[in-house]
């Protein structure tokens, strides 16, 4: 009986420590934050001695049209870099999906600007997008076209980022598409060749639609990847010119190091948060739907029999 | 319906030649087995003359026309693949119809079409599913229908039933060799079972090594194989080959083992006058032997054990060191462990060359 009851207790006792790994780097800061949120707290205060509003902060988020402004800039900003990733990424993987001698070498240089941590591709983008002596003003130069303001005029700043972050992770998308076609069924796609599908054909008919489950998934880990995007826009345009470039977490960042607002800035990572979880249970939500739906069918099959 | 001619093709893969230059006819709305052990090069025949391995050198023609060139969906062909190769994100009416909407056939014709062949293969209460919801011999019969549907003029197959259990497999062999009796089409069927091969085919090209080392009717195959390959593969249980040697004694033409010497029949020793080499393989069918020994010429073989599979029994015998697989009727058993004289039909014994291989 009591050999009994310390087997059923030793998967825990393994757990523990990894529980408590979790509880004390996970949970507490997050319960922290969570708890700042609700505090008018400035860094000169001990956090005991911080004044409790409720939920005024989030209260006066909403009205704050900085706030608003910067929070559809993150979304406009994930909005546009996602659509051009995916389009750019799936596309290069459909392409170079073939037996080509040094396709090898070209794939991993394909990968390599994923490799390089964000802040030096922002200096090297800051460097290439400079006014006067930056690779694409001195080419346009050359040319005899005028120069554009890529960093300080509003639009083309936002573009400017735009462009090095899909530089940046393209790639990913890229891979992930390359894995997803190289694992699809080949006879399918001998067969679609029988049945008479052109090259395009076969793409929009049986490659896109079998890419789907893992294109979803790589949607959604992008989508939340840009919503966090901080080191390339700080290094290159620090939210600037204006608010055009100013996304959710160097917001939150000025308004915890600048503003001094420490509760503020923790009711504004409590939105994103939000933001994120919500697109993580949504993309949690669609695999398991998806197994459901397979293994209930495959069940189905197998009584019919 | 064309009739489908080889002429001189080959495959190689880089330097690595897997089918050297061969020659092969397929007649007209016959049904034409190629059967081999893996890596004989019956797959790569077939997905050559389906278009989706090119031809290194030769050509083929459909009636006269070269085809080789050509891409596959301009063969007129349909194919049904090993693991079936269903469009997973499709129902089974839509991957039935595939080809039809690409070919922009009208829609009310393809309803016609997908629902009739549909019926004809007992899967028309499944048109709305996906591939994943059926069971294997379900999609076996979608991929059969999704190229019945095409209505073309040559039908592959692929090893078509390899994925199958042994039951239904049986089972869609029966369908298929109906199928085969009722649609005036091209087949070409690969397979690696013989069974299935002498069941299903008009015809039989028996493959090994990249070579074609015969053709011709099951009958033809199993009564007069060229060589101790074919009479080696096709057949079950397996056909037994012993070293012998010719003697003549007595007027009589003897091969004689180890431990047997057996009479050869007089068309046989005649053959056998112009053998280059005394030294032969025998080869022996465990059917040819009989527990009669009144009948055939005696031979002892020692019983090793004793196989039932039901009505039949396969004894696995041995004479001097070489295993002897012997076929007799389970109604008159035999004790394992003991030696027994059984009458081997002279009539049926096969005499190969031993160094060649070839039947003499």
């Amino acid at each position: 009986m009591q050999i009994a009851n310390a087997n059923r207790l030793t998967p825990y006792l393994f757990l523990a420590p990894a529980a408590v790994i979790m509880a004390v780097a996970l949970l507490y800061p997050i319960g922290y934050m969570i708890y700042a949120s609700f505090l008018d707290w400035n860094p000169s205060q001990r956090i005991g001695e911080a004044e409790f509003v409720g939920l005024r902060n989030y209260i006066g988020l909403l009205n704050d049209a900085a706030f608003l402004e910067s929070f559809w800039v993150t979304i406009k900003f994930a909005a546009v870099v996602v659509t051009i990733e995916m389009v750019l990424g799936v596309g290069l993987a459909l392409l170079l999906d073939r037996n080509i001698r040094g396709m090898s070498a070209l794939r991993t240089l394909f990968i390599l600007p994923m490799m390089i941590a964000p802040i030096v591709v922002g200096l090297m983008w800051r460097y290439m997008y400079h006014p006067s002596v930056g690779i694409f003003n001195k080419t346009l130069k050359s040319l005899g076209f005028d120069p554009i303001p890529w960093l300080s005029d509003g639009n083309w700043a936002f573009a400017s980022v735009v462009i090095a972050d899909v530089w940046q992770w393209t790639p990913f998308i890229f891979i992930l598409s390359l894995a997803a076609l190289q694992s699809l069924p080949q006879s399918a796609m001998e067969a679609a060749r029988i049945d008479g599908a052109t090259g395009w054909q076969q793409i929009v008919y049986i490659k896109l639609p079998l890419m789907m489950p893992v294109l979803i998934v790589t949607l959604l880990l992008r989508l939340i990847d840009a919503f966090k995007v901080l080191e390339v826009i700080l290094v290159l345009t620090n939210g600037g010119p204006g608010l055009s470039t100013e996304i959710l977490s160097l917001r939150i960042s000025r308004t915890a190091s600048e503003f001094r607002e420490l509760g503020e800035a923790a009711a504004m990572s409590n939105y994103l948060l939000i933001l994120l979880v919500i697109l993580t249970f949504a993309m949690f939500a669609y695999n398991k739907a998806v197994e459901a739906r397979t293994a209930r069918l495959r069940k189905a099959a197998e009584e019919d029999l | 319906m064309p009739k489908i001619a080889f002429d001189q093709v080959s495959k190689s893969y880089g330097v690595v030649e897997v089918l050297p230059p061969f020659d092969l006819t397929l007649e007209d709305s016959e049904f034409t087995v190629l059967v081999g052990p893996s890596g004989c090069g019956k797959s790569t025949t077939l997905r050559m003359l389906a278009g989706l391995e090119t031809v290194t050198s030769g050509e083929i023609f459909f009636d006269d026309k070269p085809i080789s060139k050509l891409d596959p969906k301009e063969r007129d062909l349909a194919m049904v693949f090993q693991d079936y190769a269903l469009y997973p994100h499709m129902n089974i009416a839509k991957n039935m119809s595939f080809a039809l909407r690409l070919a922009r056939v009208p829609k009310a014709e393809i309803t016609e079409k997908v629902e009739r062949v549909a019926s004809m293969l007992n899967i028309a209460h499944l048109l709305d599913r996906k591939p994943a919801e059926l069971s294997g011999g379900q999609r076996q019969r979608v991929a059969m229908g999704r190229a019945l549907v095409r209505d073309a003029g040559t039908f592959l197959f692929d090893e078509p039933l390899s994925n199958l259990d042994a039951k239904l497999r049986g089972k869609m062999r029966a369908e298929l060799a109906e199928m085969r009796d009722t649609i005036d089409k091209n087949m070409v069927y690969v397979t690696h079972d013989q069974v299935e091969a002498m069941t299903l085919g008009d015809r039989i090209v028996v493959m090994s090594d990249g070579l074609i080392q015969q053709q011709g009717t099951p009958e033809q195959l199993f009564k007069e194989p060229v060589n101790t390959f074919v009479a080696g593969f096709i057949g079950a249980p397996t056909m037994n080959f012993l070293d012998g040697e010719l003697v003549e004694e007595g007027g009589t033409q003897w091969v004689r083992g180890d431990c047997y010497a057996l009479p050869l029949p007089a068309d046989i020793a005649t053959r056998l006058q112009s053998a280059p080499d005394r030294a032969v393989t025998v080869g022996l069918r465990p059917s040819s032997f009989t527990p009669d020994t009144t009948q055939g010429a005696p031979i002892e073989l020692k019983v090793v054990v004793s196989e039932y599979l039901g009505a039949q029994s396969v004894l696995v015998t041995h004479c001097g060191d070489a295993e002897i697989l012997v076929e007799t009727q389970s109604a008159s058993p035999v004790r394992s462990g003991t030696v027994q004289t059984f009458g081997v039909l002279t009539d049926e014994i096969m005499i190969f060359d031993k160094t060649s291989g070839l039947r003499l």
